[in-house]
């Protein structure tokens, strides 16, 4: 069994789950608002989880698994969403994906960078079929864009970065 | 005023069936299935029992209440297309190496194609993701290759055993049943009580083989080959092997065995009668000290790994005894350092569990396993059926010395209620032909998950729980934890005891009464029904357990707990 993280601070966790009154039923909420801390579930807090909610830790990591928006890896300071629905694919947001996966050396498979700056994700739909092509920086909408766009963001940010 | 439904245009009684497939399954159709067992909740997954109601549609008779007036047809032209189309799908994202697969002539996918005459499947093969086989566990062995996601494993393990050590993971093509994070079995909280490998359809999760060793062992002429035979076992082969489920086939077994080479037979039923006379006297130290109550029982090893993993804080008030397998292992050990080959010993047991208790360092001695190999009623079969056996033309045999003798109350320790029963003969004064009866009507008989009851003991009464299956051990675990008083525990992870074990050919639950009755019987029957009038136990006492009782009949899994 996966034991729990003795250098992990599960105060936050604990404040989570005491605000859902340890409900098992708010299982995905919970996760939800875990992931807003660490960007990520880490796995030291499933087997935590799972004990105060009296869930077994193989349905939590169901749970986790089941939807996308769920990670269990961590996550970049700036997570990129590219729109891949269908608007903004007959728009040609592959192109785009292509040029932010070469500038940052990310794959369909590498989603983070090393130095854990981005993550690169495709979605299926924003629901801003109307800006298409559209892409989000940690949810803040870009919209019309284009491979030079693209480029053009990244770079800023890479700047602001520097700044830090 | 009853009330009826129309079944294939045969009016039916509605009789408080959950549904309507208890129903059809009633009147004599056997509809199919893969995801429904009476005893787990609905889950409506697999479509295979659906039905043609009287306006052309389509229910599943799992998840479909009966009500009066409806009318249904089970077999249509409509639902065998449809059968046969599910089939298909679920076909062509299998595995379909039959002839090499563990559970080749027990799988329910394997049957199912057969009867609905499945001559080839339409769908391409497609891109299978290939799954590597999880050997991790010294129980079960699990091919996601061959599952079908019917989710029976999942629903077993958390709502029957609440040890929820799996679950469905990922979605749509990418789905699979999965311990969290993908862990090894072995590293999850699986007891090992095969529970899963017993509900699953297909060969997903099967039980682990280990007749490769035992035939080795069989083969060697330097090597003395012993085995011992748990209670459960004897009523369990029957039905596979052409005689009836239920019945007592222990001599045949006896025989059977001997014909493959076996040097020394036993029957495990001696271990339990001096699991009997060790875990009385601990009962009756306990309460008359008035300490670490609750005594719960010891035998199971699925149990134990439960209360080790789940329930630390109780392994004190788990009774030291070794289990019966355990103490006849240890006194058979004991005996063969007297000669001079090497004993290799082999328990049959109803039980998955049971092979990772062989392998606890507790029970070997200087590195090596008082029990060698442990095989599963299924193993068995399987290596009778091996032999070219014809069992049921078999003459029946007797076990062998010293260690031949057993009492009825050995042999009902296979069903639940079982070890309570034995222990209570052992602790009531009264020991008339009437008391053994009226013990019989204390409550802890039957298949009921929990029983609880009092019996008169001195000037008190004692208070004994009865539970099997890990879910209903939790819920009055729960209540020991809160402060309520309970005397004994009886405690067996599978439901209904071990004649419903992991290792056994699986029976749905309805039928399982008649295995335990078989054990009954058998009891019934005996010479000797109480432990302590067998008379090898005296023998024993002041033999080769004089003044080594703690050493070879107890363990103290405590310690174990802590290193």
């Amino acid at each position: 069994m996966h034991k729990m993280n003795a250098n992990f601070d599960y105060a936050e966790v604990e404040r989570i789950l005491s605000a859902h009154a340890y409900d098992p039923h708010a299982i995905i909420s919970i996760l939800q608002e875990i992931q807003e801390i660490y960007r990520y579930l880490p796995r030291g807090v499933f087997p935590y989880i799972a004990d105060k909610l009296r869930v077994s830790e193989a349905r939590i990591y169901s749970v986790a698994t089941f939807y996308e928006n769920f990670s269990l890896e961590p996550k970049g300071r700036y997570v990129i969403k590219v729109c891949d629905g269908t608007a903004c694919h007959v728009r040609g947001s592959i192109p785009i994906l292509e040029r932010l996966r070469s500038e940052l050396g990310l794959s369909e498979e590498k989603k983070t960078t090393d130095d854990l700056n981005f993550t690169l994700e495709t979605v299926s739909c924003l629901g801003a079929c109307g800006l298409a092509p559209v892409l989000t920086v940690n949810d803040v909408v870009h919209p019309a864009m284009t491979p030079d766009k693209a480029s053009q963001l990244i770079k800023q940010i890479k700047e602001e970065i520097a700044n830090d | 005023m009853s009330e009826y439904m129309t079944i294939d245009g045969i009016p039916v009684e509605i009789n408080g069936e959950k549904n309507v497939l208890e129903l059809i399954r009633k009147v004599g159709i056997e509809l199919p299935t893969f995801c429904y067992h009476s005893e787990l909740s609905i889950y409506g997954a697999c479509r295979m029992c659906m039905v043609e109601n009287e306006r052309g549609g389509l229910e599943a008779a799992c998840s479909t209440p009966p009500r009066a007036g409806m009318n249904i047809r089970t077999n249509t032209e409509r639902l065998r297309r449809y059968r046969k189309t599910i089939l298909e799908l679920l076909l062509a994202n299998h595995c379909r190496d039959c002839t090499t697969c563990e559970n080749n002539g027990s799988c329910k996918l394997q049957s199912l194609a057969r009867r609905f005459h499945i001559d080839g499947v339409r769908f391409p093969d497609g891109e299978r993701i290939k799954h590597a086989k999880d050997e991790s566990s010294l129980s079960i062995t699990c091919d996601a290759s061959k599952c079908i996601l019917c989710g029976d494993c999942v629903r077993m393990c958390n709502e029957i055993q609440n040890v929820g050590a799996i679950d469905f993971a990922h979605r749509g093509s990418k789905m699979l049943i999965s311990t969290a994070f993908g862990v090894p079995m072995a590293e999850s909280p699986c007891v090992g009580c095969g529970q899963c490998a017993a509900v699953c359809p297909t060969g997903a999760i099967v039980v682990k083989n280990n007749i490769a060793e035992v035939w080795k062992a069989l083969d060697d002429p330097t090597v003395k080959t012993t085995v011992q035979i748990a209670p459960a076992v004897r009523v369990a082969v029957g039905k596979e092997l052409g005689i009836g489920d239920g019945e007592n086939a222990l001599g045949k077994i006896i025989a059977a065995l001997r014909r493959m080479g076996f040097d020394e037979v036993y029957d495990t039923s001696t271990g339990a009668d001096l699991t009997v006379l060790e875990e009385t006297e601990e009962f009756l130290h306990r309460i008359e000290n008035g300490e670490k109550l609750p005594l719960i029982t010891s035998c199971c090893p699925a149990w134990i790994n439960y209360c080790e993993k789940k329930h630390p804080d109780l392994l004190k008030n788990v009774s030291t005894c070794r289990s019966p397998m355990q103490m006849l292992a240890s006194l058979l050990r004991e005996q063969s350092k007297l000669s001079s080959r090497r004993m290799y010993h082999v328990a049959v047991m109803p039980c998955t569990a049971k092979k990772f208790e062989a392998a606890r360092d507790e029970f070997k001695n200087d590195g090596m396993p008082n029990v060698d190999a442990v095989l599963t009623t299924q193993e068995l079969i399987r290596m009778i059926r091996e032999s070219g056996i014809v069992f049921n033309e078999l003459e029946p045999e007797a076990v062998d010395m010293p260690f031949g003798s057993v009492s009825g109350a050995g042999i009902i320790f296979g069903v639940t209620g079982g070890v309570t029963e034995a222990v209570l003969r052992r602790v009531v004064s009264d020991k008339s032909r009437t008391g053994l009866l009226s013990l019989a009507r204390m409550g802890q008989r039957g298949s009921s998950g929990v029983k609880e009851f009092t019996v008169p003991y001195g000037d008190r009464e004692l208070k004994i729980a009865v539970v099997s299956g890990l879910a209903n051990a939790e819920s009055v675990l729960k209540r020991v934890n809160n402060g309520e008083h309970f005397d004994l525990i009886e405690v067996m992870a599978c439901p209904g005891g071990c004649v419903a074990g992991g290792g056994q050919p699986f029976v749905p639950v309805e039928r399982r009464a008649k295995r335990s009755e078989g054990l009954y019987t058998a009891d019934r029957v005996s010479s000797i029904r109480r432990s302590e009038e067998n008379p090898l136990m005296f023998s024993l006492y002041n033999g080769i357990l004089k003044g080594r009782v703690h050493e070879l009949l107890h363990v103290d899994y405590c310690k174990g707990g802590e290193n």
